[in-house]
């Protein structure tokens, strides 16, 4: 019975040692290592010997990262596309959620799972629809213009703005399912209080409703904005060359450039900046478990 | 209070048209016959036809559909295992690390994520293929059947299990006949969600792949580099296609189960009464 369990822990174990923890080592250790001319890109490799890697191992990726701009600007402007983006996707999701919430009851089983249908339909395809809505000669630069609103088209595709539209749409339903979740719980009771007591709607709204579904908001914007921080997909397609976000410096640097080390490098700061949000994101979650148990 | 007000209707109405609007697009432009994707030129079915013809999607369709499968049925049942153990399994060494290794490939980039097991399969010097996308896959697809699986452990009742084991049965086989037949949904589901991430994956496919095996994904993405083409919306449509029905098949069936479930309850109260 003793060798069941540990069967039944080590082979789950082993595998995600050796192909999620002993990688990220190796990217870690390719980080501190030099550019070099041969398969595979970087040296001192392990054949070298463990002593001889050691000593050659210093933080020059580190400070080329930081001496050059791009990397600045490339990661400053993910951070406020992922914020920039966040926000968006409340002031978008909130209303849902809450129209979802309020809706009569036999009609939420088909709201929740028009909400969670996208998610199972290809990210691709989803940020590619927009690729013929948003281009010049697009779907919405046509209606705009026969609607008479434009005189000539507007420039979405390759902007900013494309990348905005293109992470709230894809990540909408990470952000309206926790308030969603949040906002069934909530005790109506309590607005009906508040409203007896002399609130007016939108006053019992902002006093009772926001407040109590605080935890719902604040999971669906750490769900929005930790993976829209590394995203690569989204501004290399709509984004164009203008778009900077590290997910895709990083791509390039790596598939491109081939410089493995940097592209290494890239993958460790950006790492360390993700680790802020995730913890605060665990601790949100564990005192929300804790509240509720 | 429980009464649609305006502002609700039109939130929703505004977002739901924002969430279905680019696919429904989508799905109607693949149906026209000119070949400028934003100029309508009347019903045609021919890009569906040339898509049939174009070999090179077919045999990315199919790699992608053998990753999926393998991928998603190692991950559900090394999501399973993991999940049990970390509901139930107890105390052991390294429990924390394990929760870690769990819960982190979920907020991971898949650009590190890609990196990293491309430079383990370097350093290893196993060549790049279809089985290294397996492998990549799995690794993280196990994590999300895992976290499915263990939300239904939590919940279920703990001493049906016990009561398996006073009455004599193994571990092995109280998880058998007990255990899994109650969490089944969740692993089914898990099982789902691996396959539609795997089917969807280009970030990670295309670090891990090589020459030799093309995913659907990286098929798609070297042809809407190039802008919006006709055959990729064809293509598209089939795959909402199949994930609407999917999806909508799925809930039919758990609600009919959820109805006769119920009745089944009822019954029973009236043969106790």
């Amino acid at each position: 019975m003793n060798i069941r369990r540990f069967i039944l822990i080590a082979v789950p174990y082993a595998w995600l040692l050796a192909l999620f923890l002993i990688p990220f080592i190796i990217v870690f250790k390719i980080s501190l290592s030099d550019l070099a001319l041969s398969i595979p890109p970087y040296s001192p490799t392990a054949k070298d010997g463990i002593s001889a890697m050691f000593k050659a191992f210093d933080l020059e990726n580190f400070i080329f990262l930081a001496s050059d701009d791009l990397y600045w600007r490339a990661y400053l402007s993910s951070l406020k596309i992922a914020l920039i983006s966040t926000i968006l996707a409340v002031l978008v999701g909130y209303p849902m959620a809450y129209g979802m919430a309020r809706a009569p009851e036999e009609w939420r089983p088909t709201l929740m799972m028009l909400v969670i249908l996208p998610f199972w339909t290809s990210f691709l395809i989803r940020v590619y629809a927009w690729v013929g809505i948003l281009s010049n000669e697009g779907l919405l630069n046509q209606f705009l213009l026969w609607l008479g609103i434009i005189d000539a088209p507007l420039t979405i595709m390759n902007t900013t703005t494309a990348v905005y539209i293109g992470i709230v749409y894809t990540y909408l339903p990470f952000m309206i399912l926790p308030i969603y979740a949040a906002l069934d719980r909530l005790d109506e009771s309590l607005i009906e209080a508040a409203e007896d007591l002399g609130c007016s709607r939108l006053k019992a709204f902002w006093l009772v409703t926001i407040p109590l579904s605080r935890n719902g908001i604040i999971a669906g914007c750490f769900l929005v904005f930790i993976p829209a921080l590394g995203e690569f997909v989204i501004p290399s397609l709509l984004g164009g060359s203008g778009t900077l976000m590290i997910g895709k410096v990083l791509f390039e640097e790596f598939f491109n450039n081939r410089d493995w080390p940097v592209a290494s490098a890239v993958a460790v700061i950006l790492l360390l900046i993700l680790i802020v949000p995730i913890v605060l994101f665990q601790r949100n979650q564990q005192r929300q478990a804790e509240v509720e148990s | 209070m429980r009464r649609a007000s305006w502002f609700n209707i039109t939130s929703l109405t505004l977002g739901f048209a924002f969430l279905y609007l680019p696919m429904v697009l989508l799905v109607i432009y693949s149906f026209n016959s000119s070949k400028l994707v934003t100029v309508w030129a009347g019903f045609s079915t021919k890009w569906y036809g040339e898509l049939l013809q174009n070999d090179a999607f077919l045999n990315a369709a199919l790699v992608t559909l053998k990753v999926a499968v393998v991928s998603s049925t190692l991950a559900t049942v090394l999501g399973t295992m993991a999940a049990y153990i970390l509901v139930r399994g107890g105390r052991f060494a390294g429990r924390t690390l394990f929760s870690g290794m769990i819960y982190a490939p979920l907020v991971m980039p898949e650009v590190i994520t890609g990196l990293s097991l491309l430079l383990l399969f370097i350093g290893i010097g196993l060549d790049r293929g279809t089985l290294t996308i397996v492998l990549a896959h799995t690794t993280f697809s196990m994590c999300y059947v895992s976290v499915v699986v263990s939300s239904r452990l939590v919940t279920f009742d703990r001493s049906l299990e016990e009561a398996a084991l006073d009455l004599g049965c193994s571990p092995f086989d109280a998880f058998r006949l007990v255990t899994l037949p109650i969490i089944a949904p969740a692993v089914i589901s898990g099982w789902l969600l691996a396959f539609t991430l795997s089917l969807d994956d280009l970030v990670i496919a295309s670090f891990t792949t090589g020459p030799s095996s093309t995913t659907l994904p990286i098929k798609i993405w070297s042809a809407v580099r190039l802008g919006v083409s006709p055959e990729i919306n064809a293509l598209s449509t089939i795959m909402i296609g199949i994930v609407t029905f999917g999806v909508i098949a799925a809930s039919l069936i758990s609600k009919r189960k959820a109805v006769k479930a119920q009745r089944d309850v009822r019954a029973a109260e009236r043969a106790v009464t």
